[in-house]
């Protein structure tokens, strides 16, 4: 048998098919939802009705009656353990204990043959709650005397990566400061000072299928099926709250049904284990999607800025003060407030800066990570004063841009990464595909963004490919697929260092049992550094056979001849390893591991009688260094472009007194095919400048960024400057009229 | 109550509970778990399936209505010729990202090309609407399904 030869550069940089097509489009691919274990029980979660209260007592006695129910867990079941978790900080119990801090906490969970037994059995749990003063919001949470929403003190978290926490402040968990240069000097001395208050709404990911979770305790051993984004980091809680070898959990993750964040770290899992350790048996937990939306959210946000400039448009400096409400327990929230410090004063020269983002405990749900978290909260702020630079200095947006941007190798923050991108060349780019110069009506606005979302997370990835017998080869990464393509980009990647091809490459799913150690699916990290991981152990097969060769002159078709010459017989396999380590002690303050790019641009018509917002056209970057799948990097934009314009038009998590009011579907909009712009491009751009195999660098965050900002701007010059997002026909009727009454519109 | 239809071709016979939802019981009694369960208010499209050839959200559904009726789940259209011309041009696209409302999304389009109602880019906006797909921004779906109609 003979492999099939191809030709260096021929598997990368093409539009291969998606490996996982055939099985998705058939329904064949595997789901947790759609998995079932020998003797599993069904799990339902008993949720807290109110915002804040103590718990005065919980009565399971009917309940633990009723027919098939096998269990009922409460909090009184974690004695034997430190039952709080939390990677960042350990402030959240499996199940409430003492206290419900938010609407819809875990408050008790029963095990039971059926889904419709456990649902019973939950409504026939009494509890009695005495309620508390309500923190809605992060002004009262930060107001002097506020209550406090948890009296714990921080307890670090196994993976913050923050360096060490301080103290916490009232109801500040968390608290990123950057400052550089003499601030309020160079202030006083600008001709133009910009400066406003922003809100940004509490949003839901909405992966489409809800996170759900499998867990099955047997002695020491855990064994999970479940829906999350990094096994191995659940791996490490789950063993560290169970108190068990890291080696005796496993950790299986199938097809995922989307991610975005929401299924970053620890969610359901905790429970699940302690529920399926309580009942001896196997427990499946599968959330509803009103349970989804309180078990992680994004943040809301309240933001003071002003920025300074020259009156010929050079900016001078900026300021930002920002609080943002993670909610009853800080989740991924002093990541996300971090990143959001380091995006916040955009990619400027600056003189002078200074940043103060804090992370907030409120009585709302917890609030983590939602794709391009950071950056989306502040660009769409920091850009619009930008532009409103350059509208007082009578500049086009753009050139405030070409005299201001950084370019590559100049300082992003004072001992990070410095810029290693073209973001003139890209917001150039973005621009003239919205038609820049092209004459327009005056209600139709047109706007561009340009920002830096810090990405690759910690860099710490392996992978393995093994050389089969009959010249296939399968590689085992950590990964996981949940519609991104690694499967397929990383197969294209091992196929082009084998010089075969990448159909005759599989790449499986993850399984802490058996696929090497990879932190985590986000960040836009995997085809930088796992897919780096991988190159390295697809190249480590390749020296392998050059070594039993004893020559490097050999081709695809040698391969079975060499591994028959070294093992002897028509069997064995070939091992090759490739580890990803920091380069530097892979702290926060000396990353990112690449800036990844947020440009993007927007076109809108507004009709000043009904107040709705029409986007017309975008544009978007994948600054992608080097595009393994072109068609991939397409589509990743196109999904970003569109969540993007759901964070800005209409998506809002509403919540009165702690209560959250849209908990449905019916009543929370997510963009549907009606929701297409009319022309949606992306840009790629290949600089070969990135830190991954071949020069790439992650893409699929940026645009979620960047779509908001340039929407924003473009309503802006249609007449229309908002402080407030999303952009509903309510809010920017609203403006419109205010702007009536200022003498302001028509402009 | 008993219930005697026709999946996906086959004469299935079975005692339902009269509240059952459709999805539930091709999930759990048939085994056919194409068919997905996410937003449960029949906003969201993944659960869809076709009943005597239209797309009904199986989760808003009863299974005691289908009753005497024609259900085709994705693993039945699958099983079709016609697939095969949707599988290649969804693939060709990469209409699909994580894949969790492919199969709704599939069996919808493929009742509307069977009906013609997908015959430019406004209707195919309009008349896909009630399947919503949070990964792929819907281009790579719109241009697999103009191809798709173009070609009939």
């Amino acid at each position: 048998m003979t492999t099939t030869v191809a030709a260096p550069g021929t598997q990368i940089g093409r539009s291969a098919p998606r490996r996982d097509a055939h099985e998705k489009l058939r329904g064949q691919a595997q789901f947790v939802g759609d998995m079932l274990v020998p003797r599993m029980l069904y799990g339902k979660v008993l949720r807290s009705p109110i915002a804040h209260g103590r718990i005065v007592s919980i009565d399971t006695a009917t309940a633990e009656k009723m027919p098939g129910v096998v269990c009922v867990l409460t909090g009184a079941d974690l004695a034997d353990i430190d039952p709080y978790y939390g990677h960042a900080i350990k402030d959240r119990p499996i199940v409430a204990i003492d206290k419900v801090r938010f609407h819809g906490e875990q408050v008790a969970a029963v095990a039971a043959e059926t889904p419709a037994a456990a649902a019973a059995a939950v409504d026939a749990i009494v509890v009695e709650f005495e309620e508390l003063p309500v923190v809605g919001d992060v002004a009262t949470a930060t107001a002097p005397g506020a209550p406090l929403v948890t009296e714990r003190e921080i307890v670090p978290g196994l993976f913050h990566g923050l360096g060490e926490l301080e103290p916490r402040e009232g109801n500040v968990c968390y608290r990123y400061r950057l400052d550089k240069g003499e601030l309020e000097s160079v202030f006083a001395r600008a001709d133009v000072v910009v400066e406003g208050e922003y809100t940004f709404q509490s949003v839901y990911q909405y992966a489409m299928e809800t996170h759900t979770v499998i867990a099955q305790y047997e002695g020491d051993q855990i064994t999970l099926w479940a829906t999350c984004q990094h096994p191995f980091l659940v791996r490490a809680e789950i063993a560290d709250l169970f108190r068990v070898p890291v080696a005796n959990v496993r950790v299986q993750v199938p097809y995922l049904g989307g991610g975005f964040g929401s299924k970053s770290y620890t969610k359901m899992e905790p429970l699940t284990v302690a529920l399926a350790r309580k009942a001896g048996r196997p427990v499946k937990i599968q959330n509803r999607v009103a349970e989804s939306m309180v078990t992680t959210r994004r943040h809301n946000t309240s933001c003071r800025m002003r920025t300074a400039a020259t009156s010929d448009g050079r900016l001078l400096a900026r300021e930002v003060v920002a609080l943002f409400d993670t909610g009853a327990y800080a989740d991924n929230g002093p990541r996300v407030v971090a990143t959001a410090g380091d995006a916040a004063p955009g990619p400027y020269r600056w003189t002078a800066y200074r940043v103060d983002a804090s992370c907030v405990y409120t009585n709302l749900a917890p609030a983590g990570s939602y794709r391009a978290f950071g950056a989306t909260h502040m660009q769409w702020i920091g850009e619009s004063q930008v532009d409103e630079v350059a509208r007082r200095c009578g500049l086009d947006p753009l050139e405030v841009r070409r005299q201001n941007l950084c370019v590559p190798g100049e300082e992003i923050r004072a001992g990070g990464k410095p810029l290693d991108a073209d973001l003139v060349g890209d917001v150039e780019k973005v621009a003239a595909a919205v038609g820049w110069d092209d004459p327009k009506s005056p209600l139709v606005g047109r706007g561009v963004s340009v920002g830096l979302l810090a990405a690759g997370a910690h860099p710490v990835s392996s992978a393995v490919c093994r050389l089969e017998a009959d010249g296939r080869v399968v590689v085992l990464v950590g990964t996981t697929e949940m519609g991104q393509g690694p499967r397929t980009a990383f197969a294209q990647i091992a196929a082009e260092e084998l010089r075969i091809d990448a159909d005759r490459v599989t790449v499986r799913g993850a399984d802490t049992r058996f696929t090497p150690y990879d932190r985590s699916t986000g960040a836009s990290r995997s085809t930088t550094i796992a897919g780096l991981a991988v190159q390295r152990a697809a190249a480590d097969i390749r020296q392998q056979l050059e070594r039993i060769a004893g020559t490097s002159d050999i081709g695809p078709d040698d391969y079975l001849a060499l591994m028959r010459k070294h093992f002897g017989f028509a069997g064995g396999e070939l091992i090759g390893r490739g580890e990803v380590a920091p380069v530097g002690t892979g702290s926060y303050a000396e990353g990112p591991v690449f800036w990844e790019v947020c440009v993007g641009a927007a076109e809108v018509e507004v009709d000043p009688e009904t107040g709705v917002v029409r986007v017309r056209r975008t544009a978007t970057c994948a600054d992608v260094g080097r595009a393994i799948n072109p068609q991939l990097v397409e589509r990743q934009d196109e999904g970003a472009t569109l969540q993007g314009l759901g964070n800005a038009l209409f998506e809002e998590m509403v919540y009165e007194d702690g209560l959250l009011l849209n908990d449905t579907l019916l009543d929370y909009r997510i963009p549907s095919f009606d929701d297409l712009p009319e022309e949606m491009t992306c840009v790629i751009v290949e600089n070969e400048d990135g830190p991954g195999p071949y020069g790439a660098k992650g893409c699929g965050e940026g645009a979620l960024a960047a779509v908001p900002a340039a929407v924003v701007n473009a309503l802006a010059d249609a007449g229309v400057p908002m402080n407030e997002l999303p952009l509903t026909p309510e809010r920017v009727w609203r403006r419109i009229q205010e702007l009536k009454e200022e003498g302001k519109w028509p402009q | 109550v008993e219930i005697a239809l026709s999946v996906n071709g086959a004469p299935v016979t079975r005692d339902v509970a009269p509240q059952e939802l459709l999805l539930d019981f091709l999930r759990d009694s048939l085994g056919l778990t194409g068919a997905k369960k996410s937003c449960e208010v029949q906003v969201c499209g993944t659960c869809t399936v076709l009943v005597d050839g239209l797309p009904v959200s199986s989760c808003c559904f009863l299974a005691a209505d289908a009753d005497g009726r024609e259900v085709r789940t994705i693993e039945g259209l699958a099983g079709r010729p016609e697939f095969e011309r949707l599988e290649e041009a969804f693939t060709r696209h990469a209409g699909l990202q994580c894949g969790f409302c492919t199969p709704g999304m599939l069996l919808t389009v493929s009742a509307l090309l069977e009906s013609g109602e997908l015959s430019s880019e406004d209707e195919i906006k309009r008349n896909l609407a009630g399947n919503i797909c949070r990964c792929t921004g819907y281009r790579g779906i719109l241009e697999a399904v103009e191809e798709l109609a173009a070609a009939r």
